[in-house]
């Protein structure tokens, strides 16, 4: 579904990112990666929303160079990715619901549609009643789990999932996790970077680790080793 | 579809213009003051055109005749003088007519009525009065007259030709005419490209502070037309709001300036022009706003997208 072909980042020659990546990521799958701070991974999604172009390399998406979309065609790509950020980047002058119908009207979906799924997912995320709220008046776990629905509500083939819960305290974390969880179970790809050690041994789910820009392990069912 | 994203891109904008009403109100103030001196500028245009007008209707060349000039040759002179290009009419003034004029004048001063009625006759000469369809042409005409009279053509009839007497008021006149429309108009120009810019530039300010929330839009799939649309909305909103308020206040403003302008350039009365050209000015104004409006916030926002 995704191919990372020996892909490489270098913004200068003392700043290297990324180099020779090379993975491939199977529909449905829930894959972790973990490395420290400035290892790569923010650089890695970057690249993989066409936020970026490698040095070197390319970035397959079923079969298609993402790189060599026109910035104007981009948002259609974008509209078969979900993604949910650190710094949750809600609209601030939109409310909990109007931020998850702007990714539908984006998306060119209908009233209808619209005024039928924003209340599934914002039942899924358990803030139906919080719906009118804005971003100013919700909590950290809450805003997270506002930024999850509006990932999910187009049916996405793949979420990712930036260090969604750099943010929040364990009891957050640990929801927004089982949030991910039950959304890979209904079939869709879920990435998710994080730094977290629990989360991620909790999960048993494949893990790539990166250290220095350089994938140093890929494992089935892995830990959190570095 | 393209109907529905019509609607939602224009409830997004006004919804945004109203909960950023800080930020629009700024904007209002700004495009206002732009606005104003369009406005201005109009006004300015209006009492100049309209001061030259009068000025140049003030100025003409009275051809003098003889006392004993038969009014045949004046009349077949005047139709002459009529088919020149550069004359806009020529008004005869007979001799009776001439004296009427002069006594009229004067019929406070009894020396003069005295000194008339002891003369016993009409000591005037009748009167051609011609005027030109612009003040640089009085030269032109006055050479044409000038070489009748020393061809000996006319000669006989012309006493005298005060277009001499006037050259250095009239060519100087020309001049300061000439020299007002050019500096008035050159003033004027800058002034409203220097409140455009700066209406430009509050306006990507004010979308400045969107510049995190256009990258989410990006990153969640809206295309580029949905993200700008918005924004042209609220500019839209914001000119046409602002040529509202400027027409508001405008109105009270030139019914004051009114009684003013006119006592001072003798002129028109701005108010009177206000309300005469009332439908004009509104759609120079809401245009020019609203073209402000949204051209200033297209060019912001496309600085944006580029995520």
């Amino acid at each position: 579904m995704i191919y990372f072909d020996k892909v490489s980042k270098v913004y200068s020659p003392t700043s290297v990112a990324l180099e020779d990546i090379d993975f491939e990521i199977k529909p449905k799958e829930f894959i972790s990666i973990v490395g420290q701070s400035g290892a790569g991974k923010s650089t890695l999604l970057r690249l993989l929303m066409a936020e970026e172009k490698p040095s070197e390399g390319k970035v397959y998406f079923d079969s298609q160079d993402i790189h060599l979309i026109s910035k104007n065609d981009l948002y259609k790509m974008r509209r078969r990715v979900g993604t949910v950020f650190q710094d949750f980047r809600l609209l601030p002058n939109k409310t909990a619901y109007e931020n998850i119908a702007f990714a539908m009207e984006a998306a060119g979906k209908t009233e209808e549609e619209i005024a039928y799924d924003v209340p599934q997912v914002l039942d899924l995320v358990n803030l139906s009643d919080k719906q009118w709220h804005f971003p100013n008046e919700l909590s950290g776990g809450e805003i997270q789990r506002i930024g999850i629905a509006r990932a999910i509500v187009n049916k996405p083939d793949i979420v990712i999932a930036d260090e969604p819960t750099g943010n929040l305290d364990p009891l957050n974390t640990w929801e927004i996790i089982q949030i991910l969880k039950k959304i890979n179970e209904l079939g869709t790809t879920v990435i998710l970077t994080t730094h977290n050690k629990g989360v991620i041994d909790s999960l048993g789910k494949r893990v790539i680790t990166l250290e220095k820009g350089r994938i140093v392990r890929d494992d089935r069912h892995g830990r959190y080793i570095i | 579809m393209i109907l529905t994203k019509i609607k939602r891109v224009t409830k997004s904008g006004l919804l945004n213009f109203w909960r950023d009403r800080w930020i629009s109100l700024a904007t209002i103030l700004i495009v206002i003051i732009t606005l104003f001196s369009i406005g201005g500028l109009i006004f300015a245009r209006a009492i100049l055109i309209s001061t030259l007008d009068e000025i140049q209707d003030k100025v003409d060349i009275s051809v003098y005749f003889k006392m004993d000039a038969g009014e045949e040759d004046i009349l077949a002179l005047k139709d002459y003088v009529n088919t020149l290009n550069e004359v806009k009419n020529v008004e005869y003034i007979t001799r009776d007519k001439a004296l009427e004029m002069f006594e009229d004048r004067h019929q406070n001063n009894d020396l003069i009525v005295q000194s008339l009625e002891e003369i016993g006759e009409n000591p005037l000469g009748a009167i051609l009065n011609v005027k030109a369809k612009e003040t640089s042409q009085y030269e032109g005409i006055a050479k044409f007259l000038d070489d009748g009279v020393e061809s000996g053509k006319f000669a006989d009839i012309i006493d005298k030709i005060n277009y001499h007497q006037n050259k250095l008021v009239i060519d100087r006149l020309s001049k300061i005419l000439d020299s007002a429309r050019k500096i008035g108009f050159g003033i004027s120009i800058i002034l409203v490209i220097v409140s455009i810019i700066i209406t430009f530039n509050t306006i990507r300010m004010a979308i400045y502070t969107n510049k995190e929330e256009i990258g989410v839009m990006r990153l969640v799939g809206a295309s580029n037309r949905f993200i700008s649309g918005p924004f042209v909305i609220e500019g839209v909103a914001c000119g046409l709001l602002s040529s509202l308020i400027t027409m508001g206040i405008l109105y009270p403003l030139t019914n004051w300036l009114g009684p003013l302008t006119q006592g001072f350039f003798g002129s028109v009365n701005i108010s009177d022009y206000y309300s005469a050209n009332f439908l004009q000015i509104f759609l120079i104004l809401s245009v020019s706003g609203i073209i402000l409006g949204s051209f200033s916030s297209l060019i912001a926002v496309r600085r944006y997208l580029k995520v």
